[in-house]
This record gives C-alpha cells, structure tokens and sequence, in this order.
C-alpha cells in the first residue's frame, strides 16, 4: 500500500461515447449516399420555417425527410409535416440538445437508403449543441436579421463548428436596418473562408442559390447515387 | 447548460478507470479547450454535484484550459490565438481555420490516492 498520491495518465475524450456513435452514423450515411445536414441557430431564429420552405422545395425532385428535436411539444413536427415530406419528433425533455445516440434512435425503421437528403433540427440553442457530433455531413447555423449583428461575435464556438452560415428572414432586413456587410465580417472573424446564405423562408429569396448548393454537395458525396438518378 | 451531463460522463469514466485498475481517486485532471463548447465553472459547480452517492464523492476536478492553437499557411507555424473572436495569426494578420488545440475535453489523468494491491492488478 502506497500512501503517496500520484498521477495515472489517461487521456480520455470525455465525449468518446458519442463521437463513436456519430462515427457509425456517418459511415452509415456514406455508404447509403445520403447526405445529411443539421440546422443549429438561437430559439426564434426560423429554421422551422426554413426547413420547411426546404423540405417543400427539395421534394419536388429528391427524396428527403427531417429529424426534429425540441424540448416538449411536436409543433414545430407538425409544421415541417406540411411538406409532405416523412419527419419525426425527437422530444429531448430537458435536455438542451441532440445527441448522437437520438438521431440513432430516431432513424430506427427507417430506410436511409431511400432519402437523398436527410435533415436534422437541432433544439434552439446556440451553445450546446456545438460540443455533440451528430455524424451530419453539413452543419448550418441560423441567424436572422433580428438578432443583431455580433451574433458570430457572441457565440464563436457554435459558428466555429459550423460549415454553413444562413441569414434568415431578409424580407425583415431594411425594416430593422439589417447589415450584412458587418455580418459577413464577423462571421469571417471567427470562421474565416464561411460560406454564407442570405434567405427568407416567406419569399423564397436566396434559396435557390441555397439548394443548388445543397445539390452539389449530393452529387460530390453520392456521385453513382446522383447518377443514376438524372 | 450541458455540464451536469458532461459532468456526469466524466465521472462515469472516472470510476469506470478506478475500478479497473482498483485504485480510488483523489482529482480528476481535465484539458479543457474554449472551443468544447463547456463552461469550467459551470462544470466545476457540475462535478460537485455529480460526484455525490459515487466512489468519487469529495474528490477534486483540476481543469487545465488549453488555449486555442491554429496553424498559419503563412508563417507555416503553429501560433497561439489571442481571441476567439478574431481567427487570424497574431503575428501576421493572416485568418486561418485551421485549429489544432481548443477543442479539447479530456480526461488527461487521475490523481490516486491507496491503492489496492489485494487482488491482481488487471492488464491494460
């Protein structure tokens, strides 16, 4: 017995568990050509209405379906079910974010294999869902006009896990003297080279240029997939 | 506020590791980057908490933060970022993305304080 207290090296990621999980997931999703983004932005940034515009968009010419997580009600479920398109409820109850093991769960009887296009609503949270992989190929993070330009400023760690920077609601810009030019500057700070989108879901503005986007990306990750289907 | 999960994931590794190699556990060590996504003292404040009712309860959480690291193209070196909220090499202006430390929550090591040596010990 040694009373000295002394330091075992470990080296342990504390969030092993979950990467695992998304590690699989992503594989998954390669190997079935689906390409899958999830949507992260503030409570009331409009990635609702935007998935939704999305979804009823994309439908048109690609199979796509959503994975929705909010923290007690199926509303925002029952708007993206408007589409048409198949989607599915993840209440996380307390929790303040998605995980890895839910998006795990919630695919469960489905057949990825039969969607181009799988998205995932993360709960209205700017901080949290940055730490957890959900094994997505695209993460967009949401800000709209209304929020005030120092968003990217505030919150650098959730747009530094970001691919894709979206502005929402553009029809609301000139009315609340929105700047895109400082924005995009700060945006740049804290991610420099992110691509940006400036849309609105009620106009449909910018969400061509969006889904063409999108739609490379498909063709890029799924290529004999694509193919086949043009 | 996420931390009384990650908190609570900690601790089940920590025991986890404590019965494996029986031994009990005085502090946890943990690297900490500004880009986890995790509040050291929200996480502090968490583990206490957490702690209560496990093999752990009384023991420490020593949190080293590890500043953010990126790579300059430019000055093709590792530079050490002054603020998250300018992504460019303190030295030559340059924005870069490329991060190589500030992500990190790790367990990086455990304080032990007996050990006991009863039973063998098993191989790792």
């Amino acid at each position: 017995m040694s009373a000295e207290p002394r330091l075992l090296e470990v080296r342990k990621n504390v969030l092993k568990q979950n990467d695992v999980v998304a590690r699989a997931l992503r594989e998954r999703f390669r190997s079935q050509g689906t390409f899958v983004v999830s949507l992260v932005s503030s409570p009331g940034a409009g990635k609702t209405a935007f998935l939704e515009k999305t979804l009823t968009l994309m439908r048109q010419n690609y199979r796509v379906a959503a994975l929705v997580g909010d923290l007690a009600t199926e509303n925002d479920a029952i708007r993206l079910a408007r589409s048409q398109a198949p989607v599915k409820q993840i209440t996380t109850g307390t929790l303040c974010h998605l995980e890895a093991v839910m998006i795990d769960r919630a695919l469960d009887g489905w057949d990825i294999g039969q969607l181009d296009f799988l998205f995932i609503e993360n709960v209205g949270n700017l901080v949290c869902p940055s730490s957890y992989d959900l094994g997505e190929n695209l993460r967009l993070v949401l800000l709209s006009v209304t929020e005030g330009e120092d968003k990217p400023l505030k919150y650098p760690t959730i747009f530094n896990s970001a691919d894709i920077a979206v502005i929402t609601k553009m029809d609301l810009a000139e009315a609340v003297e929105f700047d895109e030019e400082s924005v995009k500057a700060n945006i740049q700070a804290v991610r420099p080279g992110m691509r940006h989108f400036a849309v609105s879901a009620k106009t449909g503005g910018g969400i061509q240029e969006y889904m063409q986007f999108l739609t490379d990306r498909l063709a890029e990750h799924a290529p004999k997939h694509t193919a086949a289907r043009a | 506020m996420h931390e009384l999960s990650i908190a609570m994931s900690i601790i089940d590794m920590a025991v986890d590791e404590a019965e494996r190699r029986r031994v009990t556990i005085d502090a946890v060590h943990l690297e900490l980057g500004p880009l986890s996504g995790v509040v050291a003292e929200a996480l502090r404040f968490s583990y206490e908490i957490a702690c209560k009712g496990t093999s752990l309860e009384g023991s420490r959480l020593v949190i080293r933060e590890v500043q953010i690291e990126v790579y300059c193209p430019t000055c093709n070196a590792q530079k050490t970022l002054r603020s998250m909220q300018w992504f460019c090499c303190p030295d030559c202006g340059a924005p870069t993305s490329d991060i190589i430390h500030g992500r990190e929550l790790v367990i990086s090591a455990l304080e032990v304080g007996d050990e006991r040596r009863t039973a063998p010990v098993g191989s790792t």
